[in-house]
């Protein structure tokens, strides 16, 4: 993992977030300040020269060792169809017909200054270089396709017919064979008869396209393509017609694909950190409520034990009060039914003795 | 000796084995083709459709139906809802299967996918949301395999490892939640990379936050859906417990889920109005998106609230079916109806047939492997050994 464009993303800054190695290091540190890609090569497509020709698809198929075509390039029949570029294809050039006749314009990887390829490759096998190329990495391609989802410009393709070695195909900028000194323009460039592509730096092209605007006044739609798309594309285009005629989207915006998914990027750190807090404090609370609950039914339990002990020993005393009492009662009733048996007993003993004196009395 | 073997074989042959059995025969053959034929001998994916059923279905609504893992998860043991407790267990061998289905699925949509776990161990793409996805997917399902353990262990009896696994639950559970939280809505976050190529309608910042509160209501209801479901056909498997509680989750998250989608619906309509989309409602498109606000998620939150305020366990059961129709009907618009609604309708995606065989392959040996391990182990009953220990 490269740390400076992670924590850079994580800023979520705007532009030159996935700066290319172009960008100096300062650049990319203080992503804040980067003002763009100016020294970088790229190509001006100028779309009122182009004349549908194909010699830009022959070139390229043939520095490409792409496989031949079904339909051969000098067969212009073929631009009557709308084309895409497909793995065996990195440039079309489609034909499209306006009020003014047809015009010509030709399609390719347009290598952003900031590639949504590359900023959505989760194994990083695209990479920005320092020739604005951008370069694909197949040994480390796993198959996903999401670049293709993410491309702006509908330019990935993929080998859906190969079933162990399939690879994401698309223009190249010809950046391997100018690095290797085979090629000192991409084939298109140098093949093209009308010269209606220009390869130099991109700033050096911006102006070439203004100075055009100048020096022929109602010959172009003053606008150039690519110059702020997507956060901006090292292919620039300028044309007669405006753009959304001649199949170049109009409605993409000016953020950079990084720009996009900084947002939903840097809401991981606050979901990682705030979600353990909260849920574990929703826990805690959750634990505690639980604690005080239980303690508080122990001591309703206890105060509710205490209180019927307490009854029970006021009713024990009371009873036993009572029966004390009663038995207190029977007692005395013993003692007083005793006497007056007692003292009946003695009064019938005294009656007997003075009966018993009368008789004798009486019998003398 | 040979009508014994006979007996048996015939007690194998029952409807539900043959029909699966077909299914898988069918799912191996295309598997076959598969990865001798390279994608293109399969699918009608093309230059323009890099992504189809495989990844609408199997990916995207296949992630967020395994959803009722970590919702049933956080609601017991973080939210303490204790009387959830008996649906934990039939939620989290769900989610695992789901997951792991998924992962599954994968190995098929890839080009190559020997290189699956390259993302993590050879060469990280830290600003792809699908790294996002990857690395959460692959952690995610390591915790829901720790938290399904426990269960495993009971059957088998190893009661050490299982009381240290059972020791860590809240912390799982959590690590799930966080997980979960990421990789669901990454999943939305995924599309924020095209707003030329997805319809106005569904194209949002808040797409994440979309998926992820979506998600919520599809685990919900899968909860609720499958409880029926295994009410029905793993009956006897169940203990009084289980049955006791039943009633009580079905109605709780009935609730639940009604709130979750009626705040679903506001937020939608804060997204179409932040985005200053309404005018867009007069189209074809739009006609559609009605459909799925109204019949999908107003609808739902509605016939929720009525089927938990009445006792009504038909209607909530229904509605749950509902619900999970909507959050499919959701994932295929975002991906693929809404998805590159610019081009001609010539070059649109329909999935082709052995496409379809392989989404259905997938679900079948989800199906079977629930089956084999709820009626083996301790998913819908506690395990005698082990009452009350949870």
């Amino acid at each position: 993992m490269k740390r400076r464009s992670f924590l850079g993303l994580m800023g979520a800054a705007g532009a030159g977030l996935a700066a290319p190695a172009v960008a100096p290091v300062t650049a990319r540190a203080a992503a804040k300040d980067f003002r763009g890609y100016h020294d970088t090569p790229g190509v001006l497509f100028d779309g009122t020269r182009c004349i549908g020709c194909r010699k830009c698809e022959l070139a390229c198929n043939k520095v490409n060792s792409l496989p031949e075509p079904e339909v051969p390039f000098d067969n212009l029949e073929i631009l009557n169809s709308r084309r895409r570029t497909d793995s065996a294809t990195f440039t079309v050039v489609n034909k499209f017909d306006t009020p003014t006749g047809p015009v010509y314009r030709k399609n390719q990887c347009n290598h952003c200054l900031e590639p949504a390829c590359a900023s959505s490759c989760f194994v990083s096998a695209f990479q920005k270089n320092s020739d604005s190329a951008v370069d694909y990495d197949e040994t480390v391609c796993v198959g996903c396709r999401y670049c293709m989802i993410a491309c702006p410009f509908e330019i990935p393709t993929y080998e859906y017919h190969k079933a162990f070695t399939p690879r994401v195909m698309k223009c190249t900028l010809c950046g391997p064979q100018m690095r290797s000194g085979e090629l000192r323009l991409p084939g298109c460039v140098q093949e093209c008869p009308m010269e209606a592509m220009i390869y130099g730096p991109r700033n050096e092209l911006l102006n070439l396209a203004r100075r055009r605007f100048a020096a022929f006044p109602g010959r172009y739609v003053e606008q150039i393509y690519g110059e702020h798309e997507m956060g901006g594309t090292s292919w620039l285009y300028i044309s007669g017609t405006p753009f959304s005629q001649v199949g170049l989207r109009e409605d993409l915006g000016t953020k950079s694909a990084p720009e996009l998914t900084a947002g939903a990027l840097a809401a991981v750190p606050v979901v990682v950190g705030v979600w353990p807090v909260l849920l574990g404090g929703i826990y805690a609370i959750n634990k505690r409520k639980e604690k005080i609950a239980a303690q508080e039914q122990q001591q309703a339990v206890s105060a509710a034990l205490a209180k019927a002990n307490a009854e029970a020993k006021e009713t024990l005393a009371a009873t036993l009060a009572k029966a004390e009492e009663s038995a207190n009662r029977r007692v005395d009733n013993e003692v007083k039914k005793a006497v007056k048996e007692a003292l009946a007993k003695k009064e019938e003993e005294l009656k007997a003795a003075e009966a018993s004196a009368t008789d004798e009395e009486e019998g003398k | 000796m040979s009508t014994v073997t006979n007996d048996d074989f015939k007690s194998y042959l029952t409807p539900f084995n043959i029909v699966t059995g077909l299914i898988i025969i069918a799912g191996l053959i295309v598997t076959v083709i598969r990865f001798t034929g390279g994608l293109g001998a399969v699918t009608n994916l093309d230059d323009n459709y890099p992504w189809g059923i495989w990844i609408s279905f199997d990916l995207l609504c296949g992630v967020a139906l395994a959803a009722g893992g970590y919702t049933t998860a956080a609601a017991c043991y973080v939210f303490g809802f204790k009387k959830f407790h008996s649906a934990v267990r039939p939620a989290v061998l769900t989610a695992f299967l789901g997951y792991a289905l998924v992962v599954l699925a994968l190995h098929y949509d890839v080009g190559r996918p020997w290189r699956l776990p390259y993302p993590i161990f050879v060469q990280q793409g830290t600003t792809s949301l699908l790294f996002e996805v990857g690395l959460c997917v692959f952690l995610y399902l390591t915790v829901l395999f720790m938290e399904f353990l426990p269960t495993l262990f009971e059957w088998t009896g190893w009661r050490k490892l299982r009381d240290a696994l059972v020791k860590m639950t809240l912390v799982l559970v959590i690590f799930g939640v966080v997980l979960s939280t990421l990789h669901q809505s990454s999943l939305g976050a995924l599309y924020t990379i095209a707003p030329s190529k997805l319809h106005p309608l569904w194209y949002s910042a808040y797409l994440p936050v979309f998926f992820f509160v979506s998600s919520i209501a599809a685990g919900l209801s899968m909860v609720i859906f499958e409880g029926s479901l295994s009410h029905k056909y793993l009956h006897r498997m169940m203990d009084s417990e289980y049955n006791k509680n039943h009633d009580d989750v079905v109605l709780g998250f009935a609730k639940g889920c009604s709130w979750v989608l009626f705040g679903y619906f506001a937020l939608k309509m804060i997204g179409l109005t932040y985005d200053n989309n309404w005018s867009y409602l007069a189209s074809g498109f739009g006609a559609w998106f009605l459909v799925e606000m109204l019949c999908f998620v107003a609808l739902p939150a509605f016939l929720y609230a009525v089927g938990a305020r009445d006792k009504n366990f038909a209607l909530i059961k229904w509605t749950a079916i509902l619900t999970v129709l909507g959050i499919v009907v959701n994932r295929f618009n975002v991906s693929l109806v809404a998805f590159n609604y610019h081009l001609p309708s010539e070059d649109k995606y329909f999935p082709a047939i052995m496409e379809i065989i392989i989404s259905v392959f997938i679900v079948t040996v989800g199906v079977v492997a629930f089956k084999f391990i709820s009626t083996r182990m301790p998913v819908f009953f506690e395990h005698p050994d082990y009452k009350g220990q949870h």
